[in-house]
């Protein structure tokens, strides 16, 4: 008999809504436990003691840490269409692209979004806008960058697709646009248009009602990194 | 055995930590491949056009197509080359999780941490970059448990994936202790984490790749000379 999954969530993250994904296209059941991460409960302290963080999978009696970590052993340990290419050299390829997603979009994107400090963001802005050129390319006449299905790379970057709308909606800074990148917005709408992938993104509305309440506290974390 | 027809390539630089990844991979597998040396500051038409997102080493060049990032190297090897050499990565998807969050532990906090420990601008953030190194170094104590299960390795009986992340950083520990007596690994606080560093580091396979340590304690010399010289320039 197949062993229980759950997932430690938190409403509006993007990296929960990775591991989710991966969940729905591996046609994987889970029940959802909701944290809140400023209270957070024993079972998360207890399953990631080290970074205090959702997501975290629980399989049985096994918990797995890390959104791009779980999302792997989603699809190594689960049947299911794969998440990853059979080939090992492109199979090393999607791991570098989602790689390069992790590393160059939050801090940069954060920064660009919320600090108030015009200057220094405009030299973060053109960073971001060539790593999304980088990505734009990538994606070269395919429908997503795992080919004819989600793959790895575009649950990686899950949050340019959906979560990048609402951001610029809140700030009024406009990173990802339609004349710039026609093919990364087409893909963005495909993303978010899927069928399966959609049942476990947040409604927009939603996110964009509780970060703009947020928003102050942005500004500041913001401000902080720029620091740095 | 490699394959008939098989090239490997790989770009590096002696005193890198990323690159000493990819060569104790190749090296812990018995693998023969070209070895090309980069300059820092002037880098090969060959790396740029390999690695044009980064332009850094390591690049492996496996019959001309390129692979980049170490533990993506680290893992390409482990994947096209399972005949030879013991696996890198565990054959279980819940402990390959295990060992792919570990070794993004040792990047995330114990490099990062290191890397402010040395070069932050002011004296109190280096403090804490030591504070959080050795913090971490104390939580990888616990990881070695949970992953060797009391084999000696953190890839059980031979050597894997989180032994190469951690034992690449072996390297700038000793010149730490050589050139100031810091112990990344102080047999004091971290007695399972010491005796892995010296079982480690006498693996034939990794004395076959361990940059010798005066010439990294040279080179630490030569980079703090320059952070200072750059810093008083300003």
């Amino acid at each position: 008999m197949a062993s229980p999954v759950k997932v430690l969530d938190t409403f509006g993250s993007g990296f929960v809504h990775r591991a989710l994904a991966a969940l729905r296209l591996k046609g994987v059941p889970y029940e959802l436990i909701q944290e809140d991460m400023s209270n957070k409960s024993e079972l998360l302290l207890k399953h990631n003691p080290i970074h205090k963080k959702v997501p975290v999978l629980l399989h049985g009696d096994r918990a797995v840490c890390e959104s791009l970590v779980i999302v792997e052993y989603i699809d190594e340990a689960f049947n299911g269409p794969p998440l990853l290419p059979a080939d090992p050299y492109e199979r090393a390829m999607a791991r570098f692209w989602a790689q390069f997603i992790d590393q160059k979009f939050a801090g940069p994107f954060w920064m660009s979004f919320w600090s108030t400090d015009d200057e220094s963001r405009q030299g973060i802005m053109m960073e971001a806008k060539q790593n999304l050129l980088l990505l734009e390319a990538q994606l070269q006449g395919k429908r997503f960058f795992g080919g004819d299905s989600i793959g790895l790379v575009d649950i990686a970057g899950s949050a340019l697709a959906h979560w990048l709308g609402v951001f610029q909606e809140i700030s009024g800074v406009a990173l990802l646009t339609d004349d710039e990148y026609p093919v990364l917005c087409q893909w963005a709408k495909c993303y978010t248009d899927d069928e399966t992938v959609k049942q476990c993104l947040p409604k927009r509305d939603e996110l964009v009602a509780y970060f703009t309440a947020n928003k102050e506290r942005y500004k500041i974390l913001a401000n902080a990194m720029l620091q740095k | 055995m490699m394959a008939g027809g098989d090239e490997l390539k790989l770009l590096g630089m002696w005193a890198s930590d990323f690159a000493l990844r990819a060569k104790l991979a190749l090296s812990l597998k018995g693998l023969s491949y070209d070895y090309i040396e980069e300059g820092l500051s002037n880098k090969s038409e060959l790396l740029l056009s390999s690695n044009p997102v980064h332009k850094k080493v390591p690049v492996l060049i496996h019959n001309g197509k390129p692979v980049c990032e170490s533990m993506i190297i680290v893992q390409y090897i482990d994947e096209v080359f399972t005949g030879t050499g013991p696996p890198l990565l565990p054959a279980d998807p819940y402990e390959r999780a295990i060992a792919r969050f570990w070794a993004a532990f040792v990047d995330d906090k114990l490099l990062a941490s290191w890397v402010q420990a040395s070069w932050a601008k002011t004296e109190e953030e280096k403090a804490e970059g030591q504070k959080q190194m050795l913090a971490a170094v104390e939580t990888l104590e616990g990881a070695f448990i949970e992953c060797s299960k009391e084999k000696p390795f953190f890839g059980g009986d031979s050597a894997g994936y989180v032994d190469v992340a951690l034992g690449s950083l072996l390297k700038s520990a000793r010149a730490a202790e050589k050139r100031r007596g810091f112990r990344l690994f102080d047999a004091s606080k971290t007695p399972l984490l010491a005796t892995w560093a010296e079982r480690f580091g006498e693996l034939e396979a990794v004395k076959a790749v361990m940059p010798d340590v005066d010439r990294m304690v040279e080179y630490a010399k030569m980079g703090l000379a320059k952070a200072a010289a750059a810093a008083s320039a300003n």
